[in-house]
């Protein structure tokens, strides 16, 4: 006697209907869906608590993108300028996607500054969210590490020198410094470990320590709620709350949409350039870092000399750390701006500073003729290379080294190997395919006598495979069993 | 922005109604936008290989054409053939068959054995070309005279360039009755 099977659930007539019932019997997803999407919002819906989902989304087109990319992308120093300049110029709509991917770092950059503008000001990292803060420090840490790292990659002239710039700085680290510096950079001079090292950084490691870090990020602000307006308690929340869903999330998928547009229309408009590959001998290149980082390589011109290190190193990680901390400093659950004029104060005064850093960075470059001119014309050259039509790499091949360092009738009887056809059957280098073995080894099996003999007149088994008599002058069969005894 | 606020009136008018299926089809409308946005260029951009037509490759020097024009029997000239292969070009060295003229035209033929590949070789004693590997056979023309082959050697396109023989280099399936060139 068996049991009898269960019947699934017929729920509805609908066909979406029994289609969500069969998925939830199976996932539980409709919980999940719920989990995610009643969150409650206490005050309501807001346009001010958009730019955390845009940021993941925004992430998302990057991871996406970045993927993509990688279809034609080769991290090498020889390749990776030729194979940039191959998806911009012929690979269908390279240019847009790439584009969308390095637009999209300054799109990460601006909407970072907007969310942490956000917090700070709504003072939402009150309240028994210290982690959710430092989490956010650190995605923030990782992403100025993935643009960095990410900038290098097209290896054009100002990837390569705002690279060098940026790598020089690390130098100036306490005692590892010099130390540091050739760890990254994988070698004393920038090279093709370098592009290796950051590639893997870009790719690989930089990416899942975000992911890890987001989904950490994630659930801490699930855990602590939402912070809800200025007036709100944040630990008991008093306000009457409405659901994440749908008006919250209405807002976020519109503000994505706004996003994407953006991104896409900036990239149809005005794509990224390409610059000249880059030539580590040119003297007159002017290496200009990011528009974000602007203001830094501006602070470290005041600082340049022996306080390098003061203003390079010591400075910004102090400015980090006192970052990082600001929830454990600053610890009443007093939330209006206007009563809480340090936290503000102090992060209003660094924006102010920080903009008017990169002002300055550009008032320098364009207000003296002779940098005006060099940055104009590194512009031109850039446009020209991106007018220019692809030229494509000439292919290291040749001779294996192998061969082409060998006595000289090995080289003889290679070139017989492949003039008799041999390599037709038993494969180049005679390496073996579907229809003959591979030659390799003969040596040991055959004295030259014995293999001249075989190659004259093949065994039975020979012929059954398929293998022809080789007709030669004993001085060219000579070569070509002394090539195939040397093969290994 | 408008719209976005005209939107929202819209679901304070239809919370009680529609309120699910009113945002349910928003949703289905911004993922449109932003994969019609950026799926087409993906799909693109990946598939981008199979659009493109392969160069039809170039034409390659064979020799001066005064220099074929009182030859006798084929003879077998070593060229130099640029292939394209995606950002790289790689430049390989291969041998092709001038004919002795017939009315003035030199004819050029691949020494790719249509039957499995191998290099027909031109056989001065036997005034024909034989296939090592298989033994197949062929006339002085590329006529297929027997043995395995299917059909008879391939002739490559020639011209001649200000008094330079060109060839454009290809290569073509083998064991198939016609000549049938290989992207």
């Amino acid at each position: 006697m068996s049991t009898p099977i269960t019947p699934e659930p017929k729920e509805g007539h609908h066909f979406i209907e029994r289609a969500d019932a069969w998925l939830d019997a199976r996932t539980g997803i409709d919980s999940i869906l719920h989990e995610s999407l009643d969150e409650p919002i206490h005050g309501g819906a807001r346009w001010a608590y958009v730019f955390g989902s845009g940021l993941l989304f925004l992430f998302m087109s990057q991871v996406i993108t970045g993927v993509f990319l990688t279809f034609y992308y080769v991290p090498s120093a020889d390749h990776a300028h030729t194979v940039v300049s191959y998806m911009v110029k012929v690979v269908s709509s390279g240019s847009f996607i790439r584009s969308i991917h390095a637009y999209g770092s300054s799109g990460i950059i601006i909407v970072l500054c907007l969310h942490v503008g956000q917090t700070i000001l709504y003072g939402s990292y009150k309240g028994k969210r210290e982690l959710l803060w430092l989490s956010g420090c650190i995605l923030m840490a990782l992403m100025l590490g993935m643009s960095f790292t990410g900038y290098l990659l097209p290896w054009d002239e100002k990837a390569y020198f705002a690279t060098a710039v940026g790598t020089n700085l690390i130098a100036e680290v306490p005692w590892i410094g010099p130390l540091l510096q050739k760890l990254v950079r994988g070698g004393d001079q920038m090279g093709t470990l370098t592009i290796s090292r950051f590639f893997v950084l870009h790719v690989f490691i930089l990416p899942g320590m975000l992911i890890a870090f987001i989904v950490g990020h994630v659930f801490f602000f699930r855990k602590a709620g939402a912070a809800g307006p200025i007036n709100e308690d944040p630990i008991e929340p008093k306000l009457p709350s409405v659901p994440f869903y749908p008006r919250q999330v209405l807002m976020d998928a519109a503000f994505a949409v706004v996003l994407i547009g953006i991104l896409a229309v900036i990239a149809k408009m005005i794509p990224m350039d390409l610059g000249p590959s880059a030539n580590p001998a040119d003297t007159h290149f002017l290496p200009r870092p990011e528009w974000y980082y602007r203001p830094a390589f501006q602070w470290l011109k005041y600082l340049s000399g022996r306080w390098s290190l003061v203003g390079g190193i010591i400075m910004p990680a102090i400015l980090a750390l006192v970052f990082a901390a600001v929830p454990f400093l600053d610890r009443k659950l007093e939330r209006r701006p206007w009563k809480r004029p340090i936290t503000v104060g102090a992060f209003l005064l660094f924006l102010v500073c920080y903009t008017g850093l990169g002002f300055a960075s550009y008032h320098d470059d364009y207000s003296d003729p002779a940098m005006a001119a060099q940055m104009h014309k590194q512009d031109a050259d850039s446009q020209a290379f991106m007018n220019s039509p692809f030229i494509p790499e000439t292919a290291g091949g040749g001779t294996p080294a192998n061969v082409a360092s060998a006595d000289p009738i090995v080289v003889k009887g290679h070139a017989l190997f492949q003039s008799q056809s041999c390599n037709s059957c038993h494969g180049e280098d005679a390496t073996g395919t579907a229809a003959a073995p591979a030659l390799t080894g003969v040596g040991a099996k055959y004295s030259e006598a014995q293999l001249e003999a075989l190659l004259h007149a093949p065994n039975i088994k020979m012929t059954a495979g398929g293998m022809q008599p080789v007709a030669l002058e004993a001085k060219d069969l000579e070569a070509l069993s002394t090539y195939l005894r040397q093969l290994h | 922005m408008a719209v976005l606020k005209e939107i929202e009136e819209e679901i304070k008018d239809s919370l009680a109604t529609s309120r699910r299926s009113f945002v349910t089809t928003m949703f289905a409308i911004s993922g449109a936008i932003v994969g019609g946005l950026l799926a087409l260029p993906l799909f693109r951009f990946t598939t981008f290989p199979l659009k493109k037509v392969e160069s039809e490759g170039d034409w390659s020097d064979v020799g001066p054409a005064a220099d074929f024009a009182a030859l006798t029997a084929p003879v077998a000239k070593t060229i130099t053939v640029e292939r394209r292969d995606a950002w790289q070009t790689a430049s390989s060295q291969t041998a092709v068959y001038v004919l002795p003229a017939k009315d003035g035209v030199l004819k050029i033929l691949s020494p790719v054995c249509p039957h499995l590949g191998c290099s027909v070789q031109w056989q001065d004693a036997q005034n024909k070309f034989v296939c090592p590997c298989h033994s197949g056979s062929f006339a002085m023309d590329g006529q297929r005279l027997g043995g395995p082959p299917p059909r008879s050697m391939d002739a490559l396109e020639s011209k001649v360039e200000n008094g330079t023989l060109k060839v454009r280099y290809r290569y073509f399936r083998q064991l198939v009755n016609t000549q049938e060139p290989m992207a």
